[in-house]
Order: C-alpha cells, then structure tokens, then sequence
C-alpha cells in the first residue's frame, strides 16, 4: 500500500450560473481590480493509501459521484500524487 | 396513521409541520433521523431547516444518511413523502427527485410570499386544485434555484412531473415572478411516483389563517388519502 493525496476539485459545469462567483467578481472590481472573469470551485485534498496510483484515483472518482460533486450541476477532476 | 417528520440536526421547520398536520387533521410526530423511520408510518415530510448546516451543498449530508434509504423503499410502496425547502434539497440530493437546487440567482436569501400556477393536479398533492389555479405560499431560502438540463426539462414536463411553477398573481410564468431563477420556474417536483413530491415554498407555513393564508392546507391534505 502507498500513502497517496488524491485532490478532487469540484467546479459547477459550464453554462450553469454562479450567483457566488458574479458576487466576488463584483466586489474585486469595487475594489479596483481589473479582470475578464472569474470561476469559483471547490478543492478537496483526501489523504488514503490504495495499491496504485489508479486505484487511489478510482475511489477518489467514486467519492466524488457519490458526495463530493452533483452530477446535475457539477464536473469535477482528480489529482492523485503520493505523499 | 401516524406521519413522521424527520429531523436533522439543523432542521428547523419540524414543529411547524407537525403543528400544520395536525391543524389539517393528520397524526403527525417528529422523529430524530438516527432513530429510524417507524415501520408503521403513513407518510414522510422531510422539513426545512439546515441541515448539517448546509455543509458541502444544502441538502447533501442528510441526502446520505441511512434513514433515507428506508424512505426512499417506503416511497418505492407508495408512502406519501413531501420535502420541503431543506427537505426539497435533500430530495434531489438523494435522487428521490431529479434536478439540484442551487444558489439563488439573486445571490440573496430570499424572504416573501410568492404565487404558484398548479401545472399537474392529478396528484395527491393537488387534487384540491384544477390546472392553471394560483395558490400563494411563503419561500425562505438562498439555496432553492431548481437547475436541470434543457433535456431533462424537457423529459420532466412530457412526464407530467413538474408540480407547481412560480408564476404571476394572475398565473402568468414570467421572469419577474421567477424568485431565484430557477429553471422553467420550477418550484416543485414530483419524483417517479406521483406520491413523493419536493417544493421550495412552504405548505406548512401557510396551514393556520392567523398567519396569513391557508393554500397549503390542501397539499397537506395528502396524507389523509
């Protein structure tokens, strides 16, 4: 078994609105800032042993589908390095 | 014929329910969710409140926990199961629904009364009511914008599964009437069997006349079927 961190980033799929992320950008502009755009997402850092690389990234992908992200409205990446 | 109100921790509108069941007639008692669902309930409300304080995504931890497996099999016999605001949230969450309600457009909580059109009064739900009439209920949430894709949508309304839409005094579906820009003004659904249905806006808090309306009354009504 090998110690891995497998990073699951959650973010809402393209075309769904983020009423959250239009907020942030509207007050980053009141600050003073210049930007074109700005997407919020959700970064979650899970720390499992598994035999392989593969195999961290196979139950990372299942807790994703079955609680980290909703397929309705979010897709989601895995990231797995050992640690 | 006892109807059991779930309660999370966090969930907030339970008494309520159980005092609007009861003022419509219906035994109705709250029941903490690690304590199981009754074997002999009649009926389930899933409540609003928030809970697990809305961590994660409103609705998604108590989506998961192990009594809704016994109210997803209740509902799978034809138990009648209403979520409400929360417990909307977590019907979809847990796939008792299809959709997910998400952030208000608005990006505010949003506090008011609102109107609904009934676009499917074949239900126990809605039996009261004729297609096109226009009940008004209260919303209190942040988190009740119905998204769904175009397809599903679409596959919803050719199964008559959309409930209620937010809709005008005069029962016109406009964007101005849409609260939290949800999509197709969704503001309730049903699941596959007519007997499981989520909304947003609160039957429960529209139950005593001395609080301003009774239209939920009817939905309530249910569970006396």
């Amino acid at each position: 078994m090998t110690a891995y961190t497998a990073v699951v980033t959650v973010r809402l799929k393209s075309g769904v609105l983020d009423p959250e992320a239009e907020t942030t950008r509207t007050a980053l502009e009141r600050l003073g800032f210049e930007l074109d755009g700005l997407r919020a997402a959700d970064r979650f850092e899970v720390d499992l042993e598994a035999d392989s690389h593969e195999a961290a990234a196979e139950r990372a992908g299942a807790m994703a589908e079955r609680l980290l992200a909703n397929p309705t409205i979010h897709d989601y990446a895995i990231e797995v390095e050992a640690r | 014929m006892t109807v059991t109100v779930v309660q999370f921790g966090g969930s907030n509108c339970d008494r309520d329910a159980v005092r609007a069941l009861r003022a419509v007639d219906i035994d109705a008692e709250r029941v903490w969710h690690a304590d199981g669902l009754p074997a002999d309930t009649t009926g389930v409300v899933l409540p609003g409140g928030f809970s697990y304080g809305d961590y994660l995504r409103a609705g998604a931890m108590a989506g998961r926990a192990p009594i809704i497996e016994a109210v997803r099999a209740a509902a799978a016999e034809g138990v009648p199961v209403l979520g409400v605001c929360n417990g909307a949230q977590i019907g979809t969450e847990s796939g008792l629904v299809s959709g997910a309600f998400t952030t208000n457009a608005s990006a505010r909580f949003q506090c008011e009364r609102v109107h609904l059109r009934v676009e499917n009064p074949e239900t126990p739900w809605t039996r009261a009511f004729e297609a096109g009439d226009v009940i008004e209920l209260p919303i209190a949430h942040g988190e009740g914008r119905f998204e769904i894709g175009r397809d599903a949508l679409d596959a919803l309304d050719s199964a008559d599964r959309v409930l209620f839409r937010y809709c005008d005094a005069d029962g016109r579906v406009t964007e101005a009437a849409n609260p939290n820009g949800s999509t197709g003004a969704v503001a309730g659904v049903l699941g596959e069997r007519d007997s499981v249905a989520v909304l947003m806006p609160h039957p429960e808090r529209a139950a005593l006349a001395e609080f301003g309306g009774t239209d939920g009354r009817p939905i309530l009504r249910a569970f006396a079927e």
